[in-house]
């Protein structure tokens, strides 16, 4: 009998600590399969943000700079600017990403630097005990909108993939769910080629993953998984904003 | 014929996989784990495909499948 799957060679193996149905395990698998087929292991440097995403350095058998608060995007600028022919991603949930760091995510994108950025959105700031994120949906009970988020207050959700599938910098912008065995097949591969456009030089790859927080949506987590499916994907939609290689 | 081998250790009970299985073989324990979950488990080896989809959709790979 043949071994048809098994764990990444670039993931190491321990038990993580994110909750039970938490969709950061899955992405961290997706990220380690695509270091693997790229071969990139051994000169990739992760950089990772804060967050439940912020162990990561734990998690990946490779070297990793920790870099708090949204400042990611402007360290891997420097590390992949400092070392060139490193394989430099960060990994950064919605909290960091799309709120205390927009202006990093924003800028590193605009100067379509080279380096790949998978951003986890799971609606909610899910380490500090799920307060509003500027991803919330319209709506959704957080412990800083207990009323549910209100457009007139509180402005709608942000698109980031769209956002940045704008920017002159931007090699590839998408967008992918891993709630199905099929979302989550074309999740594995948008995410193959966002490492494929760093590999080859193209410039700036953005990846958005829509992830449950079952703790913090307060559900367990079949139901938080069929959210993401349902209420998630019907307001950010999966796809591909932009694509180089199309253009 | 295929295999699956699920590390009930490290199994958190979310069963991502039992709804992934494309025949439900695979369910949930009612014995709890060192950690203090209900793993999974599967019932009908002998009708496992080997997709793999339970292995893809765990969170925490604690699933391996053979072929």
């Amino acid at each position: 009998m043949k071994q048809v799957f098994k764990k990444p060679e670039s993931l190491k193996d321990v038990q993580t600590h994110f909750c039970p149905g938490c969709h950061h395990g899955t992405i961290h698998r997706l990220v380690a399969e695509a270091m693997d087929e790229f071969g990139v292991q051994q000169h990739t440097i992760g950089v990772a943000s804060v967050g439940c995403s912020v162990f990561l350095y734990g998690y990946f058998d490779i070297d990793v700079v920790e870099s708090p608060h949204g400042r990611a995007a402007a360290v891997a600028t420097g590390v992949k600017r400092a070392k060139p022919d490193s394989f430099v991603f960060t990994y950064q949930g919605d909290g960091d990403l799309a709120a205390i760091g927009t202006a990093e995510i924003i800028h590193a994108a605009n100067r379509g630097e080279d380096i790949t950025v998978i951003f986890v959105n799971n609606t909610t700031y899910g380490m500090t005990g799920g307060q509003m994120a500027p991803t919330t949906l319209l709506g959704q009970r957080t412990s800083t909108s207990p009323y549910g988020r209100n457009k007139s207050k509180d402005g709608a959700p942000i698109r980031m993939a769209e956002l940045l599938s704008q920017l002159e910098g931007v090699a590839f912008s998408a967008r992918v769910a891993v709630d199905s065995p099929r979302n989550l097949m074309d999740a594995k591969k948008q995410i193959k080629k966002a490492f494929r456009y760093q590999v080859e030089g193209k410039g700036f790859s953005f990846i958005e993953a829509l992830s449950a927080c079952p703790t913090n949506w307060g559900m367990n987590p079949l139901s938080a998984n069929a959210r993401v499916g349902a209420e998630m994907c019907d307001y950010f939609k999966p796809g591909v904003y932009k694509n180089v290689e199309n253009l | 014929m295929a295999l699956i081998r699920i590390d009930e250790l490290r199994c958190k009970g979310c069963g991502l996989c039992t709804i992934a299985c494309p025949h439900k073989l695979i369910v949930l324990s009612d014995k709890i784990n060192h950690q203090g979950y209900t793993p999974a488990h599967i019932t009908l080896q002998d009708k496992c495909i080997g997709c793999a989809l339970c292995a893809e959709m765990c969170p925490d790979v604690a699933i391996v499948v053979f072929k």
